[in-house]
């Protein structure tokens, strides 16, 4: 499995990171409407998705039987699921492929639960290193605004509730989401991230994607080869 | 107690006070027939025993079920789902029994999980960072028994070759006692590595039940200390 590690592959990897509420998943859609309509291949994916895993996810969820270590297999099983059958595929037929969350949201998550970060790192190892990974660096309070201004039902775990940081949810949510933002600042050199400014406007955001991206990839390379 | 690498964090091995018995071996090689004997065994000592196994988490035991049935899962989510599985029992099984001075016996440990990974051609180095996870248990029991005689047992146990247990998945033949014993080989040399390694202690499991049970009981004295 290693081998594969490094071989090349015909299509590229874009990845993006960033809190709740930073407005990445703005921008991705902004980017996947553009490599769309410049008639490419492009595939999009988020987190959390297959199928497989799910009923186990949410039983583990729902019954809070979870702990940092089995939250932190559960969910890489359900990535890893989601990479063998997806993202892996796609990378060798050729496509972009565009990740909404990727291994850094893991590594920052299950940090700030306890995990490891070198148990993490190998727990991962399996998974390529994206071409590009955007990350959206979003003020805090910005981003916690974002959110919680609706006042919307927090699950138990998004929250954080397992960490025992307050018994508010609000609360929790907030000091939860301070330690996985101090996470990212900690990996942005490490993974060489391409920070971006998650409070300018989103044309000037979307303008600076879209130039990082026509820059670092040959795009008319992932046209369609069969007519459409 | 030990880790074998990051541990379970949170968790304190000197607050460990049980013992951790494992008995590996494949389908077919006396692991529970011997696993039900040592536990009278010790109970009748006054020792108060748990046991454990794969597959018998709350948390995905069922969907692991399920998923044995059709062969949908990649290799490394399959890898995944067992060592999830093997987490949860750690955690809420082991740890806590181990923490109230039981005996725990384990139905398979994480052998059985890394010799099927390394041997459909996982990485190495990411099993074991894995599976550091694991505490290091106080004796490793490892049936032996020549494929030849796991075939016997096996038929007369269920009439047939479980698909799993063949290695089928790997495509090493289309016929399945062809691909059994190719696979059960292949399992056997892992082990035959990893028990340089790990310190197991190799039983010769193609003896009667009492033979080895004897063997069994006499092993345990001597590294428990009973």
């Amino acid at each position: 499995m290693k081998t594969e590690l490094h071989t090349e592959l015909p299509g590229r990897l874009i990845a993006v990171e960033g809190l709740d509420g930073s407005g990445k998943s703005t921008q991705m859609y902004l980017l996947k409407r553009w490599l769309e309509m410049k008639g490419l291949k492009v595939y999009f994916t988020e987190w959390n998705s297959s199928v497989i895993v799910k009923s186990a996810t949410s039983k583990g969820k729902k019954r809070q039987l979870l702990t940092a270590t089995t939250f932190s297999l559960i969910h890489c099983t359900d990535f890893a699921d989601r990479y063998e059958r997806q993202v892996l595929p796609l990378l060798k037929a050729g496509y972009l492929v565009l990740c909404d969350r990727y291994i850094y949201t893991a590594f920052a998550r299950d940090a700030v639960r306890g995990c490891s970060r070198t148990w993490l790192r190998n727990l991962y190892g399996f998974a390529r290193r994206p071409d590009i990974v955007f990350f959206f660096n979003t003020p805090l309070p910005v981003a916690l605004s974002r959110i919680l201004s609706g006042r919307p039902q927090l699950k138990y775990h998004e929250a954080g509730m397992d960490l025992r940081l307050s018994h508010d949810p609000y609360e929790s949510f907030r000091l939860f989401q301070e330690r996985i933002y101090n996470e990212y600042l900690a990996m942005k050199d490490e993974f060489s991230f391409i920070t971006l400014d998650g409070a300018a406007s989103i044309e000037s955001q979307q303008r600076l994607v879209r130039e990082t991206i026509a820059q670092a990839i040959d795009l008319p390379r992932y046209r369609w080869k069969t007519l459409r | 107690m030990k880790f074998y690498g990051e541990g379970i964090p949170g968790v304190e091995p000197s607050e460990l006070i049980g013992k951790l018995i494992v008995i590996e071996g494949a389908d077919g090689s006396g692991r529970s027939t011997q696993m039900e004997l040592l536990r009278d065994y010790l109970e009748n000592h006054g020792h108060a025993t748990v046991d454990v196994g794969l597959r018998r988490s709350t948390l995905v035991s069922e969907e692991l079920k399920e998923a044995k049935q059709g062969n949908v899962l990649g290799e490394t989510t399959r890898s995944l789902f067992y060592a999830t599985d093997f987490a949860d029992q750690l955690e809420n099984r082991i740890i806590p029994a181990l923490k109230s001075g039981f005996i725990v016996l384990a139905d398979r440990y994480i052998y059985t999980l890394m010799a099927r990974d390394i041997v459909r051609g996982a990485d190495s180095e990411w099993i074991r960072s894995l599976y550091g996870i694991a505490l290091m248990p106080h004796l490793v029991i490892y049936l032996k028994v020549s494929p030849g005689q796991l075939v016997e047992r096996n038929f007369r146990k269920n009439s047939t070759l479980d698909y799993w247990e063949s290695g089928m998945d790997l495509g090493l033949s289309r016929d399945i006692f062809e691909s059994f014993m190719r696979y059960q080989k292949l399992i056997q040399k892992e082990f035959n590595r990893m028990h340089q390694e790990y310190g197991f202690h190799v039983v010769n499991g193609n003896r009667s039940i009492r033979a080895v049970a004897m063997e069994l009981t006499a092993k345990i004295e001597a590294v428990l200390d009973i």
